[in-house]
Order: C-alpha cells, then sequence, then structure tokens
C-alpha cells in the first residue's frame, strides 16, 4: 500500500504539489494522469524519497520514505521520467550493478537478472553498451531495472514513451501481469493506456489532486462519461480553484 | 559493506570502459617517467664526473638526488592529473540524470561517498604501483635506503588519497565536469601553496604551514614519518568525505 499524507513540495515561493492525500490500496494499478507540469514527477519523486517534501509525509506498506529510507526504498522499484542508464556500461553490468544493490546476490542475482531480461525483452542486446541502444531499448532497461528484486510498489513514469506500438503493447501486458501482486503507479499522457492497463485513477492539476478512485466509481460520479470527457472536465475545474 | 563495493565496482566499470583511467595513468606514468629519467640521467652524469673526487662521491646519494626529487615531481603531476579522474564522479550523474537511481535505491548517502571514494583511490594504486619497476630499479646495482622510498610512495598515496576525497567535493557541487575540475584543481594548488604567505607575513605562520600540503610531504619522502603528518592527510580525507556528505544532504531538499 501506498499512502501520501498532505504531500506538499515548494521550489522556493513556487508551489509544485500542495496538500496531497492519497491510499493506494494493495494490488492497485493507478493510472495518474495531468497536465505536464501538474505535478505528477514531483509527486513520484516524493514517494520514491528522491525529492525531500516540504511537508507531509510518503508511507510505503507501513514505512515512512523519510525515517525509514532503506527498508522502504527496498520495497520500491522505480522508472524515472529519464531513464536513469550509465551509458558506458553494457545492459547486464548495469542490471548485476542494481540487482547488487538490491541485496541480490549469487544465484539469486543471476536468475533475477535473466528473468528481467526476459521480461523487458533484452535477451538481444545484453551484452551491448547502453550507448549503442535505441530509444526504445532504452526505456526498456529502465523497466527492467525497476522489475529486479521483484519490488512489492512500482513508480513508473510514463512508462511506455518512446516505443513503437508492438513495444507499448509488450509492456502493457507486462505491467497488467505484474498486478494483482503489486501496487503500480503509473503517470500517462495516454488515456487509452489508463484504459487497458489501470483500475484506478488520480488526476492532478496545478499541484492539487481533483479526482481519485476506481475508474468506474469516477466515471459513475460524471454519469458515466469517457475518460477523455473526465479528464477535461476535472482539469478545467482544478485550474479555476 | 557490500553496497559499497558494488558502487566502487561500478565506478571501476565505466572508469575502464571510458577513455578517463587509461588518459589518466598513461599521462600519469608519461610524465613521472619523464621526470625520472631526467633526474636520473642527471645523477649518473654528476657519478661519473665524481670517479676522480673521493670527497665528492662520498657525499652523492641517491635518496638525496633521486628519490626525494622524483617525489616531489610526482606529487605536482598527481594534483595535474587527479582532479581529472574525480571530475565526473557526482558531476556526471547529475548531468545523466542518473541520481535520480543512485537515490532511490536502497542505498546511505555514506556508501555511495566511500564507494566513489574507493574507486578513484583503487586508480591511483594502479598508478603508483605501476612506476615502480623503474623507481626500485637501481636496487639491483647499488644500495639507497629503502625506508624513505617506501615512505615516499606512503606520501605519494596519502596525498593522492586527499587529493581524491576534495575532488569528490567538487564534483558534487555541479553537474558540469570541467567546472568540477578546474575548481578542485585551483583549491588544491592553493591549499598547496599558502604556506608562501608565511614569506611575507608572520600572522598565523605556524597554522598555514599546517594546513598547506607541502610540508607534510616533505617530511615522509624524506623518510621521516612524523603522527602529525598522518593525521593531516587522515583528517584532510575525513573533511572532504564530510563536505562532500554535506552537500547530498542539502540538495536533497532541492531537487
Amino acid at each position: 500500500m501506498i499512502r501520501a499524507e498532505n504531500l506538499t513540495k515548494y521550489y522556493g515561493t513556487v508551489k509544485a504539489v500542495e496538500n496531497l492525500n492519497m491510499e493506494v490500496p494493495d494490488g492497485t494499478i493507478l493510472g495518474f494522469l495531468g497536465p505536464n507540469g501538474a505535478g505528477k514527477t514531483t509527486t513520484m519523486r516524493m514517494l520514491t524519497g528522491y525529492t525531500t517534501p516540504t511537508k507531509g509525509r510518503a508511507i510505503i506498506e507501513g514505512l515512512d520514505i523519510l525515517k525509514e529510507p532503506l527498508r522502504a526504498k527496498k520495497l520500491i522499484g522505480y522508472l524515472p521520467e529519464i531513464p536513469p542508464l550509465y551509458p558506458e556500461l553494457k545492459v547486464s553490468s548495469f542490471l548485476n550493478f542494481v540487482a547488487e544493490v538490491k541485496g541480490l546476490h549469487g544465484k539469486r542475482k543471476k536468475q533475477e537478472v535473466e528473468r528481467v531480461i526476459s521480461q523487458a525483452g533484452l535477451e538481444k542486446v545484453a551484452l551491448r553498451r547502453i550507448r549503442n541502444l535505441s530509444k526504445g531499448y532504452r526505456q526498456r532497461v529502465g523497466i527492467a531495472q525497476a522489475l529486479l528484486g521483484e519490488p512489492k510498489v512500482l513508480i513508473l513514469d510514463e512508462p511506455t514513451i518512446g516505443l513503437d506500438p508492438k513495444e507499448i503493447v509488450d509492456i502493457r501486458n507486462l505491467i497488467k501481469s505484474l498486478g494483482g501482486e503489486r501496487t503500480i503507479v503509473l503517470s500517462t499522457h495516454i488515456l487509452q493506456e489508463v484504459t487497458s492497463v489501470c483500475d484506478s485513477i488520480a488526476i492532478i492539476n496545478e499541484g492539487r489532486l481533483i479526482e481519485f478512485g476506481k475508474i468506474e466509481e469516477v466515471q459513475e460520479k460524471y454519469g458515466s462519461a469517457s475518460l477523455e470527457e473526465i479528464y477535461i472536465s476535472a482539469i478545467s475545474r482544478g485550474g479555476e480553484a | 559493506m557490500r553496497n559499497m563495493w558494488a558502487i566502487a565496482k561500478k565506478e571501476l566499470k565505466i572508469y575502464f570502459s571510458s577513455p578517463t583511467a587509461y588518459i589518466v595513468i598513461s599521462l600519469f606514468l608519461l610524465l613521472a617517467g619523464f621526470m625520472y629519467y631526467v633526474i636520473i640521467s642527471n645523477f649518473s652524469l654528476l657519478s661519473i664526473r665524481a670517479g676522480n673526487n673521493p670527497y665528492f662521491s662520498s657525499h652523492l646519494s641517491l635518496n638525496q638526488s633521486v628519490y626525494i626529487p622524483f617525489f616531489s615531481n610526482a606529487a605536482v603531476v598527481l594534483l595535474l592529473l587527479l582532479p581529472i579522474l574525480t571530475m565526473r564522479l557526482f558531476a556526471e550523474e547529475k548531468r545523466q540524470r542518473t541520481e535520480e537511481l543512485l537515490f532511490t535505491l536502497p542505498l546511505t548517502n555514506t556508501q555511495i561517498i566511500i564507494g566513489k571514494y574507493l574507486a578513484a583511490v583503487v586508480v591511483l594504486i594502479i598508478m603508483l604501483v605501476a612506476t615502480a619497476p623503474y623507481v626500485f630499479y637501481p636496487f639491483f646495482i647499488t644500495k639507497p635506503e629503502l625506508a624513505p622510498v617506501l615512505t615516499g610512495y606512503l606520501g605519494l598515496f596519502l596525498l593522492g588519497a586527499s587529493f581524491i576525497s576534495f575532488g569528490l567535493f567538487a564534483s558534487s557541487l555541479t553537474e558540469n565536469q570541467i567546472v568540477a575540475a578546474v575548481f578542485s584543481f585551483a583549491i588544491l594548488l592553493l591549499l598547496w601553496l599558502i604556506y608562501w604567505l608565511t614569506y611575507v607575513t608572520s600572522f598565523m605562520g605556524g597554522f598555514l604551514r599546517f594546513i598547506s600540503f607541502f610540508g607534510h610531504f616533505d617530511n615522509l619522502s624524506k623518510g621521516v614519518v612524523d603522527t602529525a603528518d598522518l593525521a593531516y592527510y587522515v583528517s584532510f580525507t575525513l573533511v572532504g568525505l564530510f563536505l562532500t556528505y554535506a552537500v547530498l544532504e542539502v540538495r536533497r531538499w532541492w531537487r
């Protein structure tokens, strides 16, 4: 379970996120929506402990990310907006490095690295240097890295960006298959992705959470409107607030 | 411990899969080798001339005329090259946005800092060990004193380790590698030469001499092991690592 309590982030006097409260139950796949600059990335960075909130707390599986960072971070797989890759390293050495830091060693490490390589479809490029990979492959290495160690919580910032249509379908199916046992938060601009992968949505605008809940429940509230209509209406309403 | 080593291993892999480590190591060997060649050739010319002057030849010492000048020249080369080695350590993580991974993995800042520090120290050790064949070669021909040569190496190592710790700090301040290298080079040079002030003023003379690299290294290259010098290098290194830690902690609030 992921819980955000009054999460607030100011950069100087600029407000990025304000009093964000939400509780994402176990096994949820949450689609995190909002215009560019609405605070999606900042929120995800606070949930993963990269950014320290100005106010409020982020709690992962009952652990406060600031008070027990090591135990909480062990439970999170995180794909940032820009996949964090060392261009000089080979795909396999990069994944081995992340696996070691996540506490996997020996045979377990080998099995885990092999598992994520096949899940993300990286067999062909495992021994290539990351510098020489296409954008789609880089994105997939970023996803593979997040899956290492079977974390209970996955936080994915625009996971399908830069992928070709076939890759998008593969990654969506992968994310879907991971749901149920894991809690997943993924941000995206593609509403179709939310309908096909997620069971819940959160809409954020100008740093405030505007809608949050199971997709059907939110749709009911708007009189069974389509996701697109809900998004537009929520954003324009949020803009006035 | 394992996590520190994982970081160090990653940094070493990057060092040796990009030109950085090869360039730093080979340029160090080129410059140090050149200096050694000139110094020892000069020494052999001197000894030939001294051949028919027993008084002069009894005062010729390999330690005095070769090893001491060699070690202080090699120290200058380290000052020049180690900032190149350390400049990428944090700056590049920032520029490539890999720090978003580094700081969300289950790692403490201390593990990250020590891991990166160790990687650069390993390269420093390779640099120093690679000079051993020619530095120890005269031991097959004649009998110089061994102890001052070993303390000279100890001095180079401690000096280099201090440079690395300061370079790591410089790298944590910026995402521009060039800025990191120039900053650490300039400040280290200033710290080296700050004892010059004692020529023009008596104000805080003892303190200035103490914080300057110069005197501490001199003692070791002459074979004098003083705990004050060792404490100086150890504290300098710890201060550098601590400053890096402080920068990482403060930056957490700003990203």
